[in-house]
């Protein structure tokens, strides 16, 4: 009775717990558009968790997911081979990014939120935008997708915290610079990242008046307007991300109750991550460990 | 059993009560509430059907099902034909014999309640029904005496696996066309399965029902949003002759008050879609869907829905859960029965009171809800008596969850993609109430979509009315 589950092709880390899966998905591969995001429910009795499309190839039939070991559901995906499934991919979802000639336009991308930057800025430059890129991460080991930002903007600067790749500092450090600078008015920026750059990225962007949108990535189970678990203030209006978003006007957007609840489960979460480690640890740390072979 | 009663002997046999699990017992679990009839109970039951001739049940029922037909092969014993002669004109009766209203269908206009006075003495309709599909689930070969109709070479694409889809569904594989039902989720069943709480609607019990209609030959896809994915247009395009929408409820209301965005502050929707369709109810053994286990619950609203709800806190380890409902016990709209078996297991209800705030701490955790005492003034528009707040009686009832069942808005993502459909001015489509006929060709739409929030028979109803159209379509051509 069960119709089967969604071939991995591959699933590879590209940097310390974050791995890119390419998933056989025809429908989906066929019909996103940048900005859309998947339901993941990787095995039955999982949660099911949204993540955005990081790319596609319509004529492969295939997906990339773009994801960090968080929890127990990403650990679980981490430790799925290529040649086995995915029980259950849902989508595209979401409202697509809103598309056209803006002129200069800043796509800020933090830790693995430079996944879901890509087909944005691919299609940002496509319309005739001058796409700059700002990749911001920890650590050069979790600065990801350089070379395919490289190729989808018009100019890259990458930062890190630490100062170990790129300039030292954070993602609004660069993009204050941008802002600042007499030379170049800036258009449009969009922020993706963990929701705390995403909230300074807006409230550095409303000092200069630049509009700035943000995707958000909140808890959901559906993904398509029925449960509301995914809503969020934004101007003062309940916004369900699933449907009315994923991406919203930063400047709206009340961040620290969104914060707030995306902490909700965290001791459950813990419970059940810690629960997986002792079955699967070794398995993980496997798979983890072959980023530095290579 | 079969010897000919006289109506004045039938009339004398008192109504078979169901027996069911002891509500101290039954609000620690979630097995189902009702054990059902015996064969026995059911014979004895069925015998109080007069048989009579104007048959004003099958009128009270959405989607005629002979009543006096099935009941009187009950009294024989004769269960595997009742249960044929039920699937007739019900592919889903197991699910209808739990969850239909059938005190206000039905049961409602019985001649037999008539004659007593009592519509508490109906023919219990439901429960034969109940009784006649689970006896056939147990004890039929499986094979279907109906015949598999004749290929019409027509395909019809189904939104939604709810009871309105389902049963569309099965009506026009009966009828010989071809049928793929697409579903969002990963699970069969729509609101079956996410919303009706197992203790009311046992999963398996769905899963065998949609079983059946796949040895129909109906197809099911499951993970597919239609509108994100596919468009309506381009399932037209592709081969499909004909679309039935059936994309349920969305977007669920909230009551836009202070704190509403607290923690531990669900809609009912998700809370139940948590602990049904995700099995938190078995977090850490089987299931990875959390669910904050709340030890005082309040539930805004007076539906089934805050009914399931309030009842589902009471399985989650609530010790106190609260119904909190802006006008009186009789001006809920849900079921008697439900309100019954809730105040059974000890869900209290707050009658004429209205949350205006959450609570938190702070870390953001909901500590209780400040409420306001309500009188009944004249009537409003639904025409129940609008709850008119009494200044100054604030008050705070502690919770640590608070759920909102206080209903839904319009699924956006259809009507959205697809711009001919025409929708009224709250998003829902707009359909034929005879036929579900949409402003667009070859494209019906039933249940909660159309209606806004109804009741799974509603849906059925629609679904049945659409499916009789579209084969009428489908032979004649005639839009």
């Amino acid at each position: 009775m069960s119709q089967s589950g969604f071939l991995i092709h591959s699933n590879d880390p590209i940097a310390p717990s974050v791995f890119r899966m390419v998933v056989e998905a025809p429908e989906i591969a066929k019909y996103r558009k940048a900005g859309q995001f998947v339901i993941v429910r990787p095995a039955g009795g999982t949660e099911r968790i949204p993540l955005t499309i990081a790319d596609a190839d319509a004529e492969a039939g295939t997906i990339v997911l773009v994801y960090q070991v968080v929890g127990k559901t990403t650990a679980g995906m981490a430790i799925l081979p290529a040649g086995g499934e995915l029980a259950d991919v849902a989508g595209p979802l979401g409202r697509p990014t809103h598309i056209e000639k803006f002129g200069r336009v800043v796509c800020v991308g933090g830790g693995i939120g430079v996944a879901p930057s890509h087909p944005i800025a691919q299609a940002m430059r496509r319309a005739g935008n001058y796409v700059v890129s700002i990749l911001g991460a920890r650590n050069r080991d979790l600065l990801i997708m350089e070379d395919e930002m490289r190729a989808a903007s018009d100019e890259v600067v990458c930062v890190t915290d630490d100062g170990s790749y790129g300039r030292k500092g954070f993602v609004t450090d660069a993009l204050r610079g941008m802002l600042e600078s007499p030379d170049t008015t800036v258009d449009l920026v969009v922020a993706i990242g963990p929701p705390i750059m995403m909230k300074m990225v807006s409230l550095l962007t409303r000092e200069f008046g630049v509009k700035t949108m943000v995707s958000l990535n909140t808890v959901m189970i559906d993904g398509t307007g029925m449960c509301g678990g995914c809503r969020v203030k934004v101007n003062g209006e309940t916004k369900f991300v699933c449907v009315d978003g994923p991406e919203f006007d930063g400047h709206g957007v009340d961040f620290d109750a969104m914060m707030r609840r995306q902490r909700m489960y965290v001791g459950q979460e813990k419970d059940s991550y810690e629960a997986f480690l002792r079955d699967h640890g070794c398995k993980l740390e496997e798979r983890i460990r072959e980023l530095k072979r290579g | 059993m079969a010897e000919k009663l006289t109506p004045r002997e039938r009339l004398a046999i008192e109504p078979v009560p169901m027996r069911e699990q002891d509500p101290a017992v039954r609000r620690h679990n979630i097995n189902e509430v009702p054990f059902g009839y015996s064969p026995d109970e059911a014979m004895r039951e069925a015998q109080r059907c007069l048989l009579c001739k104007n048959r004003p049940c099958v009128g009270g029922c959405p989607v005629s099902v002979d009543i006096p037909g099935f009941i009187g092969m009950v009294a024989e014993g004769r269960f595997h034909d009742a249960a044929l002669r039920i699937k007739e004109t019900n592919c889903l009766p197991a699910v209808c014999g739990r969850v239909c209203p059938q005190e206000e269908q039905c049961q409602a206009v019985c001649t037999v309640a008539k004659s007593h006075k009592d519509p508490a003495r109906s023919v219990q309709i439901g429960k034969l029904e109940r009784f006649v599909a689970d006896w056939d689930r147990v004890n039929s070969t499986g094979v279907d005496s109906a015949k598999p109709a004749q290929s019409t070479g027509k395909r019809v694409a189904i939104i939604g696996s709810g009871p309105g889809g389902l049963t569309a569904a099965g009506d026009l594989a009966s009828l010989g066309h071809d049928v793929t039902i697409f579903e969002a989720l990963h699970r069969t069943g729509g609101v079956l399965v996410y919303g009706i709480p197992e203790f009311r609607l046992p999963k398996a019990i769905v899963e065998y029902e949609v079983d059946g209609l796949r040895k129909k030959g109906v197809k099911i896809v499951r993970n597919m949003a239609i509108g994100k994915s596919r468009s309506i247009q381009d399932l037209l395009d592709s081969g499909f002759d004909a679309v039935f929408i059936a994309t349920g409820a969305g977007l669920p209301w909230f009551k836009n008050i202070p704190g509403e965005d607290s923690l531990g502050v669900y809609s009912a929707n998700e809370y139940l879609t948590r602990a049904n369709l995700m099995d938190a109810y078995n977090f850490g053994d089987g299931s990875d869907t959390p669910i904050k286990r709340g030890k005082r619950v309040v539930t805004f609203g007076g539906g089934n829905v805050a009914m399931d709800s309030a009842r589902t806190a009471l399985r989650l380890g609530a010790d106190e859960s609260i119904i909190v409902y802006r006008r009186g016990e009789q001006e809920m709209p849900a079921r008697a029965e439900e309100i019954h078996h809730a105040r059974e297991e000890g869900v209290q209800f707050a009658l004429l009171q209205d949350g205006i705030e959450i609570l938190a701490d702070e870390n953001g955790w909901v500590t209780g809800v400040k409420c306001l005492k309500m009188a009944l003034g004249e009537p409003d528009r639904s025409g129940r008596p609008r709850p008119v707040p009494i200044e100054g009686s604030e008050f705070v009832i502690p919770a640590d969850v608070v759920i909102c069942a206080i209903g839904n808005g319009a699924n956006p993502i259809i009507t959205e993609a697809t711009p001919t459909i025409a929708t009224n001015k709250w998003g829902n489509i707009i359909a034929d109430p005879e036929t579900g006929k949409t402003s667009m060709t070859g494209v019906w739409a039933g249940g909660d979509i159309v209606r806004g929030g109804a009741t799974v028979i509603l849906a059925m109803g629609d679904g049945r009315r659409a499916a009789a159209a579209i084969d009428e379509y489908l032979r004649t051509g005639n839009w």
